[in-house]
């Protein structure tokens, strides 16, 4: 199983032909309480760094970009009704979709976990 | 001057403490050539007596509604305001105070738009409402592209029944925005048939109750033919009091409902400002333009409201906002507001009865005026009579009898020569017996 | 039966917020909603008994009751004086809010926009009937006109937005005209977000400008973003930072040699009106708020008014109806034919803003050519005033002077635990309507200031010694009591997250009644 974040705080869990997709722990804190979440239909065809779900919070509204390619074959149903789960638990109850892993190849552009925690350290 | 609280004095100790030697040195930033040197070529100041007698001496030149018989509608129309609601709204702290963007400090606004949401969802039959956009033109054109955002379609058919304000400004906005808004035939004996006009590509019908020429029609089998195809319904209601008497939008199947809230509580006001009233389905919420009132709790559990799903706003969303409304009609929806509140359900349902019975007398009346006849066969408070000439040289002769006729519907039509006989005609709470025998008269003695 | 008891119950709340019995606060009245003062039957306003008539409404009637609540003309007075004791109010003390311009609204304003003859005057009257209507609306036109330098203004758009939105489009419409499909649109990054919003409404995609370290336009990075498919530039000036563009004139020189337009966002007209005429700034097309630098009040949130100024090359595409001269007096071209046949069509209902039109004449008439001059005057001066004194406790985020606003950065809250929010809702429970927060997005934690020419020097003393105290008491480690603010408004903070994620839109009969009823 492969952990790998983006630049733009999403992360992409990998096992074996099938990855789940959320946002990062710095990224729920950035947002603060999550208030709703707009999720890909199921079928629907991502591509890296396209937009691919929106997060809002009480006072803005983030793009979720896609980080990798591949087809949308689940989405986390539990959100419409506790947007807050992703606050609380962003790693693992709060994820918001599941795809196919289209190009493997573009797993290397994206960050270990030490990599991010040092990205994120950047950011100050 | 009356209105600025510093002196020579004040202006002098601020220079100092600011530390520069003149007020031109902090505008040394402006480019010398287009620095004013001196004032522009324009009257100077002057003291409330002199601009009251200016300004009322334009206002002269008119010719005031209430002072004649007037039976003037198509989309604005002439009631009784209660004393109370202009008094209200004078309130300095109704008045002069911001959007509520601080909620701690703006609840009597919170609240009353919080009431107002409510009212204006109870009148429509629809789920949920927001706090008022422009006027009911631009609610319809917004309406539209929702409708087009929902559907993810871009081919709107809007009604011949539609007034043609509403069909123009949305029209300008499907050039601009880039949709189609197929446009029907003005439609004064409400005999078009929209549904067989939908397909897979159309994103709304835009239909009006009572319609632009007056008919009243159910339009609830066309919802059904709407729905299935994929498409909304969109219903436009110009006269919000006509609520009280017919069918509501929600009864009929609407998805959403823009319309025109002035009857209640605002005056005629040569057009503006108005109120934009806009509702629909709880599942479209987030589609939804305009501000939005929601109810929450503060920090002593107390009940409170805050202006909410604001990410749908552009101050927000900026570019992908659902609309770049920003200001909307506040103080006009406080207006209807408090005239609701003073009618009251049996007030409201009164007063739609009195409308509609004051039109039946009059369509009655001036449906005996030889060579004139009644083109409707349903109305609420406004009708379309054929005249034996152009409805226009006739309106223009009343006006000289201090009688405004109606509107003709050329002025509305000048591009359809078959409607320049028609004239639109509306009666309210307040026409009179007298009223409607001077217009009588008067038109037998201009036909004749 | 009324739920007044069930209604004023919910606002003991957990009892913490107040010692009395009725959860009422002296002048402060917990007031229930109008639902829930309902007497069926009951009204305020009297209505003579309606003739029996052959109804004409085909059978398409009302299903059912509609669910208004029924109060007396007491009730309902007594219920919207207390909610008005809950609002700010320019009546009541500054708005310090950049951008808006709350300034005082006089009432000689609302005496002259009730006068009979504008207020119970019909759009759709004959135009004899209305000349002087239509003379009004046209000696609106020549003060704008006169005031900015341009030759054209459309007076029908709602508001400010809404002149966005008409000034985008005749771009559009002109650069049709010309044959030109141009789909970009440059917006400085501080802009309002109406600007972007507009111009995404318009079809145009939005390219940000970025800001140099004098908080204005980059102009190197401004002229390597213009090109071919650049249709317009939309900048306000003075900025949103406070800070007037030194370099317009080159601005505009640059966006025309590109082919493109100069769209200006005139929210902040009120820091150089009287002084600079903006077409001599080179720019094509401005919407004025009305409700900003002329007056108009605000309402609680509107309505506004937003006329537009135009270019002679943009004249000819505004939108209808167009006051005009002819032969007969007045007229009114209120369809795109004749000498408006290129105009954009129509963009309102009606004809505009009538009432705010009164209103923001009388302003002009009263304050005349020098009254005008003298307002950006005093607000230019008002502001720095604030900037002086307040600079030695707050970070102003860019060197130098300011116009008729004052960008400060959160800077000197660094390591206090007070965040700029925190700070805003502390000069609540001082009296005060906090100044606009985070907005421009250019600087962290934003807090822009702009006290008009509306505020004495008393008071803009006083507010100078409340935020320098708050500012000193959040250096002081009073960070708990900033968290706890305000706690003598009508409510402490409210539950925003609850309000977007469990939204209540509208009153809902309890579950009893509705049980009942079924």
């Amino acid at each position: 199983m492969t952990l790998k974040y983006s630049k733009d705080h999403e992360w992409v869990r990998i096992d074996g032909a099938a990855a789940v997709v959320g946002i990062s722990d710095y990224a729920q804190t950035q947002l603060g309480d999550v208030v709703y979440v707009e999720v890909p239909e199921v079928g629907r065809k991502l591509e890296q760094g396209k937009e691919a779900a929106v997060v809002e919070s009480v006072k803005a509204a983030s793009e979720v970009y896609a980080p990798i390619s591949g087809e949308v074959t689940a989405v986390n149903a539990e959100l419409a009704g506790e947007p807050g789960r992703v606050n609380a638990d962003p790693m693992g109850e709060g994820w918001f979709f599941k795809m196919t892993v289209a190009k493997p190849k573009e797993l290397e552009a994206l960050m270990d976990e030490a990599q991010y925690k040092a990205y994120v350290e950047g950011l100050g | 001057m009356r209105y600025l609280p510093l002196t020579a004095a004040d202006r002098q100790a601020m220079l100092a403490a600011i530390g520069v030697p003149s007020i031109e040195t902090l505008f040394a930033d402006v480019p010398q050539a287009a620095r004013l040197d001196g004032l522009v070529d324009l009257p100077r100041a002057q003291g409330e007596l002199e601009v009251e007698r200016a300004l009322a001496a334009m206002a002269a030149k008119n010719l005031v509604a209430g002072a004649v018989p007037s039976f003037v509608g198509a989309g604005v129309y002439r009631h009784h305001v209660p004393a109370s609601v202009d008094h209200l709204i004078q309130r300095g702290e109704f008045l002069t105070s911001y959007t509520p963007y601080q909620p701690e400090i703006s609840q009597g606004t919170l609240q009353m738009l919080f009431e107002f949401q409510t009212q204006i969802a109870l009148l429509m039959g629809m789920e949920v409402a927001n706090a008022s956009m422009y006027d009911g033109a631009t609610a319809c054109a917004e309406a539209v592209m929702m409708a087009n955002r929902v559907t993810q379609r871009k081919k709107a058919i809007l009604s011949g029944g539609l007034h043609p304000h509403y069909r123009e400004v949305t029209r300008t906005h499907a050039r601009f925005v880039g949709f189609q808004a197929k446009l029907a035939e003005p439609d004064p004996e409400a005999r078009e048939d929209l549904a067989s006009q939908i397909d897979g590509a159309t994103s709304c019908v835009v239909v009006q109750s009572p319609g632009a020429f007056g008919h009243v029609r159910d339009y609830s089998a066309l919802a059904e033919a709407c729905h299935k195809a994929g498409a909304l319904l969109i219903v436009v209601v110009t006269e919000a009091v006509s609520l009280g008497a017919v069918k509501s939008p929600g009864a009929m199947g609407a998805d959403i409902v823009a319309g025109e809230g002035q009857s209640l509580g605002n005056a005629l006001n040569f057009g503006g400002p108005h109120l934009g009233l806009f509702a629909t389905r709880e599942r479209y919420v987030r589609q939804m333009p305009g501000r939005l009132v929601g109810e929450t709790v503060d920090a002593d559990g107390r009940r409170g409201w805050v202006l909410t799903l604001s990410t749908r706003e552009q101050h927000i969303r900026r570019e992908k906002a659902t609309s770049n409304i920003c200001t909307n009609s506040g103080l006009c929806a406080l207006a209807a507001s408090i005239h609701l509140a003073l009618l009251g359900e049996a007030g409201f349902t009164r007063l739609a009865a009195l409308n509609h019975a004051k039109a039946v007398a009059l369509a009655e009346r001036l449906a005996s005026v030889p060579g004139v006849s009644l083109v409707n066969d349903t109305f609420f408070n406004e009708f379309t009579v054929r005249l034996p000439k152009p409805a226009a040289g006739v309106v223009e002769r009343l006006a000289r009898k201090k009688i405004l006729a109606g509107v003709p519907a050329s002025r509305l039509y000048p591009g359809k020569p078959t409607l320049k006989n028609l004239l639109l005609v509306a009666a309210t709470e307040t026409t009179t017996e007298a009223d409607m025998s001077a217009f009588a008269t008067a038109l037998a003695q201009v036909l004749s | 039966m009324s739920d007044w008891s069930q209604a004023v119950s919910q606002f003991r709340g957990d009892g913490k917020a107040s010692p009395t019995v009725s959860g009422n606060r002296g002048l402060q009245i917990e007031e229930p909603l109008l639902f829930e003062q309902d007497a069926p039957g009951r009204t305020g306003v009297d209505l003579p008994e309606p003739p029996a008539v052959k109804s004409r409404l085909g059978g398409v009637t009302r299903e059912g009751p509609i669910g208004l609540p029924g109060l007396s003309e007491p009730q309902v007075v007594r219920h919207y004086t207390r909610l008005s004791q809950k609002n700010y109010a320019i009546d009541t003390g500054i708005y310090p809010l950049g951008s808006c311009t709350m300034k005082h609204n006089p009432r000689l304003n609302e005496r002259v926009a009730r006068l009979a003859g504008f207020a119970d005057v019909h759009p759709l009257q004959p135009v004899s009937t209305v000349q002087g209507a239509l003379e009004l609306m046209d000696t609106l036109a020549h003060w704008l006109k006169t005031l900015t330098g341009m030759p054209a203004v459309a007076l029908s758009p709602g508001a400010g937005a809404h002149g966005e939105l008409c000034g985008m489009m005749c771009i559009r419409a002109a650069l049709e005209a010309r044959g030109e499909k141009r789909t970009r649109v440059l917006v400085p990054e501080s802009a309002h977000g109406t600007n972007p919003a507009t111009a995404a409404a318009c079809g145009f995609a939005v390219d940000p400008i970025p800001a140099n370290a004098e908080g204005r336009v980059d102009l190197v990075a401004l002229k390597a973003k213009l090109g071919p498919d650049v249709a317009a530039l939309m900048l306000t000036n003075p900025n949103t930072c406070g800070l007037f563009e030194r370099e317009i004139r080159e601005i505009a020189d640059a966006v025309h040699a590109a082919g493109a337009f100069f769209y200006c966002d005139g929210a902040n007209f009120n820091a150089i009106v009287g002084r600079v005429r903006p077409a001599d700034l080179g720019i094509d097309v401005m919407h004025i708020n009305l409700h900003k630098t002329f007056s108009t009040p605000h309402g609680g949130g509107g309505p506004g008014s937003g006329p537009v100024v135009l270019a002679e090359s943009l004249a000819e595409f505004a939108p209808t109806p167009w006051v005009v001269h002819g032969a007969k007096g007045f007229e009114l071209l209120e369809r795109a034919q004749g000498a408006a046949r290129r105009s954009i069509g129509r963009l309102k209902g009606n004809h505009g803003q009538m009432g705010m039109f009164v209103r923001a004449l009388a302003f002009m008439m009263s304050h005349g050519s020098d009254g005008l001059r003298q307002v950006a005057e005093d607000a230019v001066l008002s502001a720095n005033y604030l900037l002086a004194r307040l600079k030695g406790e707050l970070t102003p985020a860019f060197p130098g002077t300011c116009m008729h606003e004052v960008l400060f950065d959160d800077r000197f809250l660094r390591d206090t635990g007070v965040t700029t929010l925190d700070f805003a809702k502390a000069m609540i429970d001082e009296g005060y309507h906090p100044m606009t927060m985070y907005f421009p997005l250019v600087v962290h934690g934003a807090l822009l200031m702009e006290p008009t020419e509306s505020e004495s020097r008393d008071s803009l003393d006083a507010f100078i010694a409340v935020l320098r105290a708050l500012a000193k008491r959040a250096k002081g480690g009073e960070a708990e009591y900033f968290h706890g603010c305000p706690r003598l408004a009508p409510r402490r903070r409210l539950d925003e997250t609850l309000a977007a994620r469990k939204p209540v839109l509208r009153w809902q009969p309890p579950r009893t009644d509705r049980q009942a009823a079924d």
